[in-house]
């Protein structure tokens, strides 16, 4: 096959997998969507496999076999409340495979680079390899291998921005002069340290807002390549993906009303935050399973608010069941989903769908609130920041200006908690202390099957 | 530089900026809903450094670059492979109401 063919087929699957992410864009369009995808894919790979400077198929084979070995666990049996550890895995996947790429091609081709090619090789190189450290550093905070606190050291940004400078020096004088293999590989280095130190600092509740940014550097690592090769497809799906994860990103930061800067450089949660301390130990009321149940028999309509601790105690099969039996007795029951509601954009969508709850049930936040003040019931499990109503008036809160769902309107709320802790950023919920709120200790999936037995028992 | 060089740079240039615009369309239209199988589908496609990979596998080049060739082969197929399994097996849970009743005494797992 001529490179005119392959380029011919690179711009099918090109325009396959603009119509896969346009069928993302709804539900019952999304999995076509994602087959058209997979078909670019497969398009693009049996082209380039016709590439003439391929001599030799051997180790293509085995490359393809043990990572097709690996990916189908990868992709068939990780649990949905591993989601995030496994992106973040998989960005690190990419991050190497372009650093790779990056680095061969240089000293296969070195003296003889096109100045342009050099930067393109360049910016591949240290985007790839900072993708690279970083999400393993994201995957090891979320596994719980290293501490999801924020870890800060004095002059961090400092440090940081050094050997970010020191970084593009080295590309600019590569640029100019490429015959220094060594200062390509001290490139490596500073790459791979930078995506540990960025990645360092920020707390297990920012994640999602790093997973997106990763995402797009794994995108623009990726376009980088496109550009070294000068291929196309490389070019439009780098720019695809790092779109898609620059978008997410800034959702994201939005829906924690915080900036990038105050994200990366930040440090959120820690020492500088102020922590709003009532004086006096405020009243609380707790209740009993029974007398919850009670309750949620007599309610027209309930909303459950999930957070990340549904997905640590697993629970999102037993809210489902609990959520049948109220809809069978006569209740409305919807999921009201806050945009960082756990580890990674969508984390409690995929939960919840993996429990098999409709997707129609699933409302945004910005959907939910005007109507919270006709809600019978609202059913906080394992939220706690994203229901503070401090975010709406309390100018001296870390949070204040944060949106959070006005669980608080609801006639009562229930509060399904292990304790009175603390969530991630350290401050106190009023929301516990509100006369019409509810504490239910315990762990969430425990309480729930109390609510599911008790439920059944009349 | 010479000429073609920069002309070809430009071309590569023109398609970037295109496709970046071309991505905040589309992507800006995804619903909250389907952020992760979003995610997940992106990294898939981000996998296509693949057709890179391959090319540094067979190519004739010496062993140092072959193996470093088949790390990024298997790395990148882990991300094509894996992500639009995920990605599928994500959206075949996004169900309508109706859907949900037939398999209502399915129970836990």
């Amino acid at each position: 096959m001529s490179l005119e063919w392959i380029n011919l087929s690179y711009l099918a699957s090109a325009i396959l997998f603009i119509l896969g992410l346009i069928g993302l864009g709804h539900p019952d369009s999304a999995r076509r969507g994602s087959t058209l995808a997979a078909a670019g894919m497969l398009v693009a790979v049996v082209a380039t496999l016709f590439h003439h400077e391929i001599i030799t198929y051997q180790w293509i084979i085995i490359g393809l076999i043990i990572g097709t070995l690996i990916g189908i666990p990868m992709g068939l049996w990780i649990p949905m409340t591993k989601m995030p550890e496994r992106i973040a895995l998989s960005h690190s996947f990419g991050g190497l495979a372009v650093a790779i790429v990056g680095w061969v091609k240089y000293f296969e081709h070195l003296g003889h680079l096109p100045r342009f090619s050099m930067g393109a090789i360049g910016f591949e190189i240290l985007l790839g390899t900072i993708t690279f450290t970083g999400s393993l550093m994201a995957f090891g905070k979320l596994q719980g291998i290293l501490s999801g606190k924020p870890i800060l050291f004095r002059g961090r940004n400092f440090l940081n921005a050094l050997i970010f400078i020191a970084s593009l020096t080295l590309l600019v004088i590569l640029i100019w002069d490429q015959n220094h293999p060594l200062y390509l590989n001290i490139l490596v280095a500073l790459g791979l340290i930078l995506g540990v130190l960025l990645v360092l600092p920020i707390g297990g509740a920012d994640m999602p807002v790093v997973i997106c940014l990763l995402n797009s550097y794994a995108g623009l690592a990726a376009s980088a390549t496109g550009f070294a090769l000068e291929n196309n497809v490389l070019i439009i799906c780098g720019a695809l993906d790092g779109g898609s994860g620059f978008i997410l990103a800034m959702l994201m930061s939005k829906a924690m009303n915080r900036s990038f800067s105050n994200v990366l450089f930040g440090g959120f949660g820690t020492a500088g935050s102020v922590a709003v301390k009532g004086g006096a130990a405020k009243s609380i009321f707790e209740l009993s399973v029974s007398e919850a149940v009670e309750i949620l028999r007599a309610a027209n309509s309930v909303v459950v608010v999930p957070g990340y601790g549904l997905a640590v105690a697993q629970a999102q099969h037993v809210v489902r069941e609990l959520a049948d039996l109220m809809e069978e007795n006569g209740s409305d029951v919807k999921y009201a989903i806050h945009p960082v509601a756990g580890r990674m954009p969508g984390h409690m969508n995929v939960l919840l769908a993996e429990a098999n709850v409709p997707y129609e049930q699933l409302v945004e936040m910005d959907e939910i609130n005007p109507s919270m003040e006709t809600v019978d019931v609202c059913l906080v499990i394992g939220a706690n920041d994203v229901v503070n109503p401090a975010a709406r008036h309390n100018k001296s809160s870390p949070i204040y200006g944060m949106p959070i769902i006005n669980a608080d309107k609801a006639k009562t709320v229930f509060v399904l908690k292990r304790s009175m802790a603390t969530g991630f950023a350290g401050i106190e919920n009023e929301l516990f202390h509100f006369e019409n709120t509810r504490m239910i200790f315990g762990d969430a999936k425990s309480t729930l099957q109390g609510f599911v037995a008790e439920f059944k028992k009349s | 530089m010479e000429p073609s060089m920069t002309h070809s740079l430009i071309i590569l240039a023109y398609i970037f900026v295109l496709a970046v615009f071309l991505g905040f369309q589309v992507i800006s239209k995804v619903p909250a809903l389907l952020h992760t199988p979003l995610m997940s589908a992106t990294n898939a496609i981000s996998g296509i450094s693949l057709v890179a990979s391959l090319v540094l596998a067979g190519g004739r080049y010496d062993s140092m670059s072959t193996i470093l060739g088949i790390v990024a082969v298997a790395a990148a197929t882990i991300n094509v492979v894996g992500g639009f399994l995920i990605t599928d097996r994500m959206l075949r849970m996004f169900q309508k109401k109706k859907k949900q009743k037939v398999s209502h005494e399915s129970g836990m797992d």
